[in-house]
């Protein structure tokens, strides 16, 4: 039987991570997909949290996953609200459409 | 009485400050303010004058602010009240309070009427605060504002190109003169350590060995006090348009004329002269500087006169004038008669003030009309105005009992009885510049007032003056006409109770003139009053041949002895050429090409080359954070391991 340990849980989230941001980086079409990237990394950190939590015996990692469910919540909240304002303003969602930070030339 | 003198100072900055108010309160305003305010300050000078000049009262000071108090330097704003800043208190708020009135009549059809009274004002509190200066620091900052209060009005009409380049050249000119005067005091800062007059003269004769120091400047060993008075008499130099800065009094002429009475003939002109009577007690220790100061004035009394006798417009004849008389007041300075000077610029005040304002009604009834070659026969329409300036015309010639030849005589005196041939040297020019002034003066009054009209389309609209132009001039005539027994006791230097230093080594006094020296004066302007008779009543078609005759001298005349060519030429254009050699070549190809622009040109370009990784999309800065986070990381770890 192969024995699951602390490494694996890590190298589990890690690889959920780098997952993660690479949707970000490397998405060019849709910004919901960026958003669930996020998602998904809020997640992966969640993951390291919890399995320090049960491998070292403190509640602290557990108690900390929660906060970070609700941030995340909040925030997925807001970011979907100014993905409808957005929409509503460009009718679109293109990650390309969302360049107005550059100096408009 | 000390709050009287406080009053009088303020009451004109005042004025100044409530007159803008005519904007929103109309011109009526402005104008009521500015003349009630003023010519209140008036009486209340002539209390104070009188008080003062019948002994009940003695000089005092009242200090109302102290500005700069640094160590043992105690720099304040105050009122001095002497007898001699009493007078000048008196000449100055009686004059412009005229001018102010006249000027409700000359002004009358102007635009700029509040912006005309409120400058006045301004003008005559600056005046007022340098003749009230308890220090040389008060004293220079009314110069200074007398200085800007002439550079506006003079460039009153700003829509002539002409009156603003004359206001360019007033300032400029006086900048010269000014620069050695703040030299100057520097000079009497390290010197005495303080600016207060009282404090410096006390130190004058109590400590010793004070003025024997010499100091290094330019390059040459000067004695102190010569060094002080020399650098102050420059200063005066320029205000009072002696020779060499000059240059800018008869191009003031471009202000209005009650202008020209109040500041070019009266006031601000004779500043230079208060400042010398007022450090009397330093000038009386500088005797080279003194005969400067004598050979200065007496060149520029006859070299003015000479001048005025060939100019056409009448604003100009008598500004040269005026610069002859203060030619007179500063050789009666150097000639240590401080008392007599003094004498001389109150009689001239009101005799030249009251020139100005009939060659201002003249001007106003021919339309703006300032060639005396097209005037004549006004004598027929503006009779009350040729008889005030006959008035002005006896008094500015000296005939007895008229105020300027009681003045005029004791400078003359004075000269004589110096001794020295300098003194006979003076006299004779005085004598000969009296001479050209009777000369000039007459031909004034004769060639506008008498024969025919020479321009038939101005005569016909000519017209006697309201009774608002000609009651400041009568006023002023009074003045003129009593003057010299009203102020008799000038000339005496005790008369004034220490406010002029008398100098200790003279021979003052016994008035040992014999009657030919005393009267020939007199008997050389009745001769010249006599020559302009004949010249241009009896033989008016004399003087343009005798002109002709005499060529190129006349033009030479009428040209000003070419001063302001000789100036562009060797000041002006080189001046103007080696500025622009440096606005181009030092700074636009210089400075401006390498720093300013240069650095704005090296931003703009390596901001263009970074802009570049400016994309806007956010997962690009996303990932430009990450990586730098990772390579942080990196670092913290390795740093740790190693």
């Amino acid at each position: 039987m192969l024995n699951i340990g602390l490494t694996h849980f890590l190298t589990l989230a890690a690889l959920l991570w780098t997952l993660g941001i690479l949707g970000i980086f490397i998405n060019r079409k849709n910004i919901i997909v960026i958003l669930m990237c996020l998602e998904l990394m809020l997640l992966s950190v969640n993951l390291t949290f919890v399995s320090f939590g049960a491998f070292m015996a403190d509640l602290a990692g557990q108690v900390f996953a929660f906060f970070i469910l609700t941030v995340a919540a909040a925030e997925l909240a807001i970011g979907l609200a100014i993905l409808v304002l957005f929409y509503r303003n460009r009718r679109s969602i293109d990650v390309e459409a969302a360049s107005q930070l550059r100096e408009q030339v | 009485m000390q709050s009287l003198a406080v009053a009088i100072v303020l009451l004109p900055l005042l004025a100044a400050i409530l007159g803008p108010l005519g904007y929103k309160l109309g011109d009526k305003f402005t104008q009521l303010t500015t003349t009630g305010l003023v010519s209140l300050a008036a009486l209340f000078s002539v209390v104070v004058y009188f008080s003062l000049a019948m002994g009940g009262v003695e000089a005092f000071e009242v200090t109302l602010y102290h500005w700069l108090t640094v160590g043992n330097l105690d720099v304040t704003f105050g009122v001095m009240a002497d007898k001699l800043s009493a007078t000048m208190f008196m000449v100055v708020t009686i004059v412009s309070a005229c001018v102010h009135i006249y000027s409700w009549g000359y002004m009358a059809d102007d635009a700029g009427k509040i912006r005309f009274f409120s400058y006045l004002s301004l003008f005559t509190f600056a005046m007022l605060a340098l003749v009230s200066a308890p220090n040389l620091v008060q004293l220079f900052l009314g110069w200074e504002g007398v200085g800007v209060a002439s550079y506006l009005l003079i460039g009153y009409y700003f829509h002539k190109e002409s009156a603003n380049a004359a206001a360019m050249k007033a300032f400029i000119v006086n900048r010269v003169a000014d620069a050695a005067l703040i030299l100057g005091l520097c000079t009497a800062f390290v010197l005495f350590g303080t600016f207060g007059f009282n404090e410096m003269f006390s130190m004058i004769h109590t400590v010793p060995g004070l003025l024997e120091q010499t100091y290094r400047f330019l390059g040459h060993n000067w004695n102190v006090a010569e060094l002080l008075a020399l650098l102050l008499f420059i200063g005066a130099m320029g205000k009072s348009a002696q020779l060499g800065l000059h240059t800018w009094l008869p191009d003031a002429m471009e202000g209005p004329t009650p202008v020209s009475a109040l500041i070019h003939a009266a006031t601000m002109v004779t500043a230079g002269v208060f400042l010398l009577a007022r450090m009397s007690p330093l000038f009386n220790e500088a005797p080279a500087v003194l005969a400067f100061v004598a050979v200065v004035g007496g060149l520029t009394a006859i070299f003015a006169a000479t001048i005025g006798l060939a100019q056409r417009d009448i604003k100009r004849v008598i500004a040269y004038s005026t610069m002859s008389q203060l030619g007179y007041m500063f050789f009666a300075c150097g000639v240590a008669a401080y008392g007599a000077a003094m004498f001389h610029l109150t009689t001239h005040a009101f005799f030249k003030a009251l020139l100005f304002l009939g060659a201002g009604a003249v001007i106003h009834a021919m339309h703006h009309e300032q060639d005396m070659f097209k005037m004549g026969g006004l004598k027929k329409v503006m009779i009350l105005t040729y008889a005030l300036m006959w008035i002005g015309s006896l008094a500015l010639a000296g005939i007895p009992p008229f105020a300027g030849f009681w003045s005029k005589e004791y400078i003359l005196e004075f000269a004589f009885l110096n001794g020295t041939e300098l003194g006979y040297f003076l006299y004779a020019i005085g004598t000969a510049a009296a001479l050209l002034t009777a000369v000039y003066s007459f031909r004034l009054l004769f060639m506008v007032f008498h024969g025919e009209p020479r321009d038939k389309k101005a005569f016909k609209h000519a017209h006697e003056v309201g009774p608002v132009m000609w009651a400041p001039m009568a006023l002023l005539a009074v003045g003129a006409v009593l003057g010299g027994f009203i102020f008799y006791d000038m000339h005496k230097v005790s008369w004034w109770a220490g406010a002029i230093a008398d100098i200790h080594h003279g021979h003052h006094g016994e008035h040992h003139i014999s009657l030919i020296a005393k009267y020939a004066p007199l008997l050389v302007v009745l001769s010249g009053i006599a020559t302009a008779v004949w010249l241009w009543l009896k033989r008016p078609h004399l003087p343009a041949k005798l002109a002709e005759g005499m060529q190129p001298l006349p033009t030479f005349l009428e040209r000003k002895w070419m001063v302001d060519e000789l100036y562009q030429t060797i000041i002006v254009n080189p001046l103007a050429k080696l500025s622009h050699l440096l606005w181009q070549r030092g700074d636009v190809q210089g400075i401006d090409r390498f720093g300013p622009n240069g650095a704005a040109a090296l931003m703009r370009w390596s901001a263009r080359r970074l802009a570049v990784l400016q994309s806007g999309y956010i997962h690009h800065y996303a990932f430009a954070f990450v990586l730098l986070l990772v390579g942080l990381f990196t670092y913290l770890l390795l740093k740790e391991v190693l």
